[in-house]
């Protein structure tokens, strides 16, 4: 059972090594990476790989630890006894199960995505250590232990908002995905669209890689961006004449909306591009 | 198994620690690198970094320890004529060693071309000096190839031609370097690190629901709702950020700017009031410093007491005069030197840090930023992330 990529996904060689390791040693895998490198992707195609179910835990700034194991509905409960519900007698109709005891729970050892660890409290991993070491933990409401029938694959993925604990790491594989280069990027565009134009795929990927040079861009164009570009381009029929039509005028690619963000960036291209036209 | 490598790691500054060596262990007991000298690289890295910031310390060492394993010893490439060595690695090479500098030292060579061709020579005449020897170029001295030194990064110059690219390893391209530590800031990174510096208090009117109390005084007042408020929980820190604006600072204008954006979003008590190379009596409210915006640094230290903490944000370089004695400001004649005021300031503000935005190789040869340094207790950081997050820390503590 390993991972080797699919056909609409392209791992390179360190990260099937990084997969492999946190899977046969059952560690779970931190993934960090410039947004639109395929970060969250990458758990939904090693579960698709290995033919797991896949269960995301999608993290937000107000996220708790507490909620991916359970959460007490003390509303609904207190609701309940004022309006005298016999339900209200058994606690545990009142324990909502989280994720993190959904993927316990789950007959096949599924692949646990926790998405942008960063984004909640600078705490938040610290309380998870103890869950994700030992596969268990204990609900207090109705005294008993939770505990995983196997362990389940787990996929961190990080933009780096926050620094995380070492206590934390320690206990991670970490792997870090670069962007890129222009060889694994034609892999990835052939896997997304086959039989795109070769000449095309030229003109577009060195379009790319020179607006991605550009110094002073405020956010540079990631690749899932570099790929919604290429659908527009597909979309509106732009043939490589067009990208490769290098006089000044030209400068600014067709579409560049699905690549600059942001109006600075904008206006600093257009004014690179004025420049180039007056000189 | 590799216990050398693991400490010199550690020695080299990455916190790879023994749980995660002992991961790697195990790694290799179930063969998972099986027996290819890439794999068990990404495994390594895999397992003992956490922080992409140690990647490149992570290559550096590895191509260091490992050189003599993977590498051909000198003998092996020793009847290899230097002028085998195609221009492409060549040009590769100083491309990836040259700073700015270099390259305009170039261009007063006559330009790459020529420059390349006297590096051929070069080796050419080393080659026949030192039969033989491992270091063709030298490192030091006043030779322009003096500047880049040829081999800080294991590749050795002198293999044959096919088997040149094959001499540069994964880890020898060095690709995180631009991750490392003390890279450049964004906006975004500094308001990370500004974080940090969070107490969170409630204070004010009581506006949110407190769902625990609730529950605890409805239980106590025998099942009937009871429902209890608290005020909405928000960072209670009050930073003080004094600016030095003007002369010296100009070039760092972009990067203080972006700390102050940072700044401002994140504190929701922040105070800024700007200075010239020093603080003396007078701060100003406003960069351009008219006489309206003035306020005296007396007021300053009366109004924010001393639960606001501090952040003097300056290069520390100026004349000693402007520090040590009085009458020495630049901008107008202060009764009181420089280290008098700043001793006040700080005396008034326990809890103070110096952001430097000079670079920190710099700070020594300035006799200013070295009094100052020690006038703040040497609680002094640099405008770096790594610098940031340590001045919060500090201030924290």
């Amino acid at each position: 059972m390993r991972f080797e990529g699919t056909d609409s996904f392209v791992a390179t060689e360190d990260l099937k090594v990084a997969v492999n390791a946190a899977v046969a040693l059952q560690r779970p895998l931190l993934i960090k990476g410039e947004p639109g490198t395929g970060k969250t992707v990458l758990a939904q195609e090693i579960a698709k790989a290995l033919g797991k179910p896949l269960i995301s835990w999608h993290v937000k700034s107000t996220t708790k630890a507490q909620q991916g194991l359970y959460e007490y509905d003390a509303v609904s409960r207190l609701r309940d006894s004022q309006l005298g519900d016999a339900r209200v007698h058994d606690i545990s109709n009142y324990i909502v199960k989280g994720k993190l005891w959904e993927a316990f729970e789950a007959e096949a050892a599924p692949v646990l995505l926790i998405d942008e660890i960063d984004k909640a409290d600078i705490e938040f991993p610290n309380d998870l250590l103890l869950e994700l070491d030992r596969m268990e933990f204990y609900v207090y409401e109705t005294r008993q232990v939770v505990k995983a029938r196997q362990r389940p694959i787990i996929v961190i993925t990080s933009n780096n908002e926050k620094e995380l604990p070492d206590a934390f790491l320690r206990r991670c594989f970490f792997h870090y995905i670069k962007f890129p280069d222009r060889e694994t990027m034609q892999r990835i565009v052939d896997v997304h669209y086959p039989g795109l134009s070769h000449l095309l795929l030229h003109e577009a990927l060195t379009s790319f890689f020179e607006l991605r040079e550009l110094p002073g861009l405020k956010k540079r164009p990631s690749t899932s961006e570099f790929l919604d570009w290429l659908k527009l381009l597909l979309a509106e029929d732009i043939g490589p004449e067009l990208l490769r039509e290098r006089n000044a005028a030209k400068l600014i690619p067709p579409l560049h909306g699905a690549l600059l963000k942001n109006e600075q960036d904008v206006h600093l291209f257009e004014r690179i591009a004025f420049l180039a036209r007056r000189g | 198994m590799f216990l050398a490598f693991f400490l010199a790691l550690r020695a080299a500054g990455v916190k790879a620690s023994l749980r995660e060596f002992l991961t790697l262990q195990e790694a290799m007991a179930q063969g998972l690198a099986g027996f290819d000298v890439e794999h068990f690289y990404y495994l390594a890295r895999a397992t003992l970094v956490k922080d992409e910031r140690f990647l490149d310390k992570f290559d550096a060492v590895f191509a260091e320890h490992f050189k003599g394993v993977l590498q051909p010893q000198p003998e092996a490439t020793g009847e290899v004529m230097p002028h085998d060595i195609p221009q492409e690695w060549l040009e590769k090479l100083a491309e990836r060693l040259l700073t700015e500098e270099d390259k305009a030292q170039i261009q007063s060579l006559g330009g790459f071309e020529k420059l390349m061709e006297t590096l051929r020579q070069r080796l050419a005449e080393q080659k026949e000096r030192h039969q033989g020897g491992n270091k063709w170029i030298g490192t030091a001295g006043t030779s322009p190839f003096g500047a880049y030194g040829y081999n800080p990064e294991g590749v050795r110059i002198g293999q044959e031609g096919s088997r040149h690219k094959s001499a540069v390893k994964v880890w020898d391209k060095r690709e995180f370097r631009n991750l490392a530590g003390d890279a450049e800031l964004g906006t975004r990174n500094m308001k990370v690190a500004l974080r940090r510096l969070r107490r969170f208090a409630r204070e004010g009117a009581a506006e949110e629901l407190d769902l625990t109390g609730t529950i605890r005084s409805t239980a106590r007042n025998a099942g009937y709702l009871d429902l209890q408020m608290v005020p909405e929980r928000h960072n209670a820190v009050k930073l003080l950020l004094l600016l030095d604006i003007g002369g010296s600072m100009d070039e760092y204008v972009h990067l203080c700017e972006q700390l102050f954006a940072a700044a401002s979003s994140e504190f929701k008590h922040l105070k800024h009031l700007y200075f010239h190379n020093c603080p003396y009596e007078t701060l100003w409210t406003d960069a351009r410093m008219r006489r309206e915006d003035a306020i005296s640094t007396t007021d300053v230290l009366h109004t924010y007491d001393h639960t606001w903490k501090l952040v003097i944000v300056g290069d520390a370089a100026m004349s000693p005069y402007e520090l040590i004695s009085p009458g020495g400001a630049i901008s107008s004649w202060n009764q009181e030197s420089g280290q008098v005021w700043l001793k006040r300031i700080l005396d008034a503000y326990p809890k103070a840090a110096w952001i430097n935005p000079a670079p920190e190789r710099l700070w020594n040869y300035t006799q200013t930023t070295r009094h100052i340094a020690e006038l703040m207790e040497r609680r002094m950081y640099g405008l770096t992330l790594e610098g940031l997050d340590q001045a919060m820390r500090r201030l924290m503590q």
